[in-house]
């Protein structure tokens, strides 16, 4: 059963960082501005951390190796149907979880 | 004069919605989705709105499921909240927060200065009053709070878990992904955090995230200071 206390606390700390990162940028705004080196990570940061999620929920997904190619396919597809059909991410992500529903409960 | 105000407060709170509405086309449909996935990795359903709440952050709550649901340690959850999250510092050198005078207005459009509502401002920077920008705001979270119902709902009324629908948030991830790298200047990072999770899993298979997420700053903290050198 979910223990409450652990829920608590992981809601009382995704809150207090997200407001701290949307809040904390306003009262620095002109250092933040001039830094070299928080303009270099903003740019370089977003890809290489949506590629870490994107690689870690694909290992839980495909778990103990048994729909390894299932999810290797529901991907690939994933990635045709975003960039052949203009970038909607909700037409790629429901083509590719669709096909990936089917073939784990089809197969 | 009074009723002249109430009728531009009026038209401004109208504008607001207007304004809502492409996006929440997008986030109302995600906000199903993270319903749904919240019953089928049975958790209570009131953990949709709570999450929504807590941390209005459409991709981090979504991913928060599965980390609750496995009791991820506090110290992977805080930093995956910290590092996903931290596009937001970049959200304040444009989101036009001093039209805001409203002291829990001003504290209302911060705490729910979502993706959506940077992208809709940076798009038409003129023109913003408070009631237009607050309105606009209360409604994305009005849009995914309601989506996270209407999901929670629609899973508690399934007659049995739909094996599966997990992966529609690596699916996100992976358009995400492609989004974020459309020129060849990703490439980089893209290795780097490649490398740094492959390094992740093999040395630390069970807290491959956190020791990912940690060796790829690392590697970009050291590729600043090599390009940096060179520069100088």
């Amino acid at each position: 059963m979910l223990d409450l206390k652990y829920l608590a606390a992981v809601l009382a700390t995704v809150f207090v960082i997200n407001l701290a990162l949307r809040a904390v940028p306003f009262a620095i705004l002109q250092p933040l501005r001039k830094s070299r080196f928080v303009n270099t990570m903003a740019t370089w940061m977003p890809v290489g951390i949506v590629v870490i999620l994107a690689a870690s929920t694909f290992r839980s997904v495909a778990g103990d190796g048994s729909r390894l190619a299932y999810a290797a396919f529901a991907v690939v597809l994933t990635v045709g149907v975003h960039l052949l059909g203009g970038r909607r991410t909700l037409l790629s992500v429901g083509a590719g979880t669709l096909a990936y529903v089917l073939l784990v409960n089809a197969l | 004069m009074d009723a002249l105000v109430v009728t531009s407060r009026k038209a401004e709170i109208a504008a607001g919605v207007r304004a809502s509405l492409a996006a929440g086309l997008g986030m109302y449909p995600i906000g199903l989705a993270f319903g749904l996935l919240v019953i089928q990795a049975g958790l209570p359903w009131w953990v949709a709105p709570a999450l929504s709440i807590a941390c209005f952050a459409g991709s981090l709550e979504l991913l928060l499921i599965g980390m609750i649901a496995a009791a991820t340690p506090l110290a992977t959850i805080a930093l995956t909240a910290f590092l996903v999250n931290f596009r937001h510092v970049f959200y304040a050198f444009t989101f036009p927060l001093h039209v805001v005078r409203n002291r829990f207005a001003l504290a209302y459009s911060v705490y729910t200065l979502v993706d959506e509502a940077y992208a809709v401002t940076a798009a038409n920077p003129r023109g913003w009053t408070s009631w237009r920008l607050v309105t606009m705001q209360a409604a994305f979270q009005f849009y995914w709070v309601g989506g996270g119902l209407t999901g929670v709902l629609v899973g508690s009324l399934l007659p049995a878990r739909i094996e599966g629908l997990e992966f529609a948030l690596c699916a996100l991830f992976v358009t995400l992904t492609l989004d974020a790298c459309r020129s060849r200047d990703g490439v980089p990072s893209l290795l780097l955090a490649a490398l740094s999770f492959s390094i992740a899993i093999v040395v630390a298979p069970h807290a491959a995230l956190f020791v990912g997420l940690l060796l790829f700053i690392a590697t970009l903290v050291a590729r600043y200071l090599v390009v940096r050198g060179r520069d100088a």
